[in-house]
């Protein structure tokens, strides 16, 4: 067959199939009229012209026109149609902690990396007044030092933002904490050592501040403060810098496959991580912001709360999503 | 035409020299390209989301006038817009406001439009492609690699290529048909329609030095560029009309 006889017998299906992608491309929501359910036949058959039209050497430019017909085609067709609610409660119930337990040895490293050099440094700094300066310059200090004075009317902040409000802090802690959390995930694509370094710092930094002030006599003011989000907060950095290792080990550790390869399968596994991560910290932003810098609650409730806490987040990781009928769905999810 | 590795772009002559297409096989059988974009583009794509970002960041600066309040949402809004702002655009229609100003988009490496968990590992490893200034990892990256994946992008398994645009076949202009002087084969025959096709955007000197080149005479035809679009007519309608 000669072009001219095919571009006549086909050339009103090629329009009814631009007609269709224009309306699906547009930003808003296709109009109801469009016949979207005839998508994919309507693809199957101008994908047949242009594998026609390309192995009979018809003009270019009616090759170039079928081929552009088809990526948009192809784009709209594979068009991911994500139902938002369900998927995110099928993975704050049961894929997140499931994730963190698939790779449980990652996190308990991290947590060592985090936790570690934390109470090294907090014994070491209960012991020594001194040794905190050779972590932080004497300015950053002594704001330490006032964010926990036992004559202050609200805990953990500097004299001069005292007064300010509480939605103030909680965007402070999201911006700030979340924004660290996501960093230590993505430095750990540099071989990890960005992860390490850190959770080890901030280990550090940590305990530093628990040390010095439980040692200069501030401790029921420090104590009462972070026992309400400690729990969210610290298992959330310590799950930020599993994701960061995991992607440093396709690096260090590959497998059986090339290095590309296996980043590409670990950053997907860290995805879940670095999620879950995310929602704990807005959470423990919550608390921060709204209970624990209230200083009218007595400090044993708040040693209650923040205990349970820690029960709560140990009871979730290690159980929530196990058995069940929904763990075959959402092992297919995943 | 083989399929021997799927992303690989094994073609016939002409197209083998332009590496910025990479091939693959659709579920239907045949076979498309995506056009690739460099550096270049994405930088400019970039410096537009900047400038968008800046413009944001004036606006939001109003909050400050509620206090306390507003400084929380400002700073809520800041977290939001440094990273959020390419997946909540790329979730929507593939590409940030600057990416589409330049005509890029986003696609996974089979070619179907960027998922939730690519979209966010891509811009979150933002983080690291921008060390240790201004995308000097990403840049690297770019450079070394023969799809111009930035760490982010390797990652996740994304890709940046050109939109397509909706094009109208160029009309082959109506002449009478001449028979070629001999058999053609596919390649000038493919060459003579192109001409033909987009012949009309040359200029008529143009048109007739590139006839000239062709080196076809037929009898009773004498100017070379109408020569060609008689053969070409013939080629695509054949003799009978």
């Amino acid at each position: 067959m000669r072009q001219q006889p095919f571009e006549q017998a086909h050339a009103a299906t090629w329009r009814r199939l631009e007609a269709l992608l224009t309306a699906l491309e547009g930003n808003r929501r296709p109009p109801p009229t469009a016949p979207v359910q005839r998508l994919p036949r309507l693809l199957r058959s101008v994908s047949a012209h242009y594998a026609i039209a390309h192995a009979r050497g018809y003009s270019p430019g009616l090759v170039a026109r079928l081929h552009t017909l088809v990526r948009r085609g192809y784009r709209q067709l594979h068009q991911p149609r994500q139902r938002w609610p369900g998927h995110v409660l099928r993975f704050v119930t049961a894929g997140f902690p499931r994730a963190v337990r698939r790779h449980a040895a990652l996190f308990w490293l991290a947590c060592a990396l985090f936790f570690g050099p934390m109470l090294a440094m907090g014994f070491a700094c209960t012991a020594d007044p001194t040794l905190i300066h050779s972590l932080l310059d004497g300015e950053q200090v002594s704001q330490y030092e006032s964010m926990y004075d036992p004559t202050s009317t609200r805990l953990g902040r500097t004299p001069e933002h005292q007064a300010d409000d509480d939605v103030m802090m909680f965007g402070y802690y999201v911006w700030n904490n979340v924004g660290i959390a996501l960093r230590t995930f993505a430095w750990g694509l540099v071989a990890g050592v960005g992860s390490v370094f850190v959770l080890a710092m901030n280990g550090l930094t940590i305990g530093a501040v628990a040390g010095h002030v439980t040692q200069l006599g501030f401790g029921r003011p420090f104590w009462s403060f972070v026992s309400g989000h400690a729990s969210l907060e610290l298992t959330a950095i310590a799950i930020a810098g599993a994701a960061g290792l995991l992607l440093g080990s396709a690096l260090i550790a590959p497998g059986r496959q090339s290095r590309t390869a296996a980043l590409r399968a670990n950053a997907r596994e860290a995805v879940p991580l670095v999620l879950g991560a995310t929602l704990m910290l807005v959470l423990a932003a919550v608390v921060e912001a709204f209970w624990s810098g209230n200083t009218a609650v007595p400090p044993p409730v708040k040693y209650a709360v923040g205990a349970t806490g820690w029960l709560l987040v140990a009871a979730y990781l290690g159980l929530a999503g196990r058995g069940g009928a929904n763990a075959q769905k959402a092992q297919e999810d995943t | 035409m083989q399929a021997s590795a799927p992303d690989v772009a094994h073609d016939t002559g002409a197209r083998i020299a332009i590496d910025t297409l990479r091939q693959f096989e659709t579920p239907e059988g045949i076979e498309i390209a995506l056009r690739l974009a460099g550096p270049v583009p994405r930088a400019a794509a970039f410096v537009i989301d900047v400038l968008i970002r800046i413009g944001l960041y004036l606006v939001l600066l109003q909050l400050l006038n509620l206090a306390g309040v507003g400084m929380g949402l400002l700073l809520l809004a800041l977290f939001a817009l440094e990273w959020l702002y390419p997946v909540f655009f790329e979730l929507r229609s593939g590409a940030t406001p600057g990416k589409r100003a330049m005509g890029l988009v986003v696609v996974h490496a089979d070619g179907t439009p960027v998922g939730a968990s690519a979209s966010l590992l891509r811009n979150l490893l933002r983080a690291v492609d921008f060390l240790p200034v201004l995308y000097g990892f990403g840049l690297v990256a770019m450079l070394v690699d023969r799809d111009f994946r930035r760490l982010g992008d390797l990652a996740a398994g994304t890709l940046v290529i050109h939109r397509d645009t909706a094009v109208m076949a160029p009309a082959l202009p109506a002449r009478p048909p001449l028979a070629p002087p001999g058999p053609l084969d596919v390649d000038t025959q493919q060459a003579i329609l192109a001409f033909a096709e987009r012949g009309g955007a040359l200029s008529p000197a143009r048109q007739a030095e590139l006839a000239a080149l062709a080196g076809l005479s037929v009898p009773g035809s004498a100017d070379p560029a109408a020569t060609l679009l008689g053969i070409a007519n013939w080629i695509s309608r054949g003799k009978s009309d």
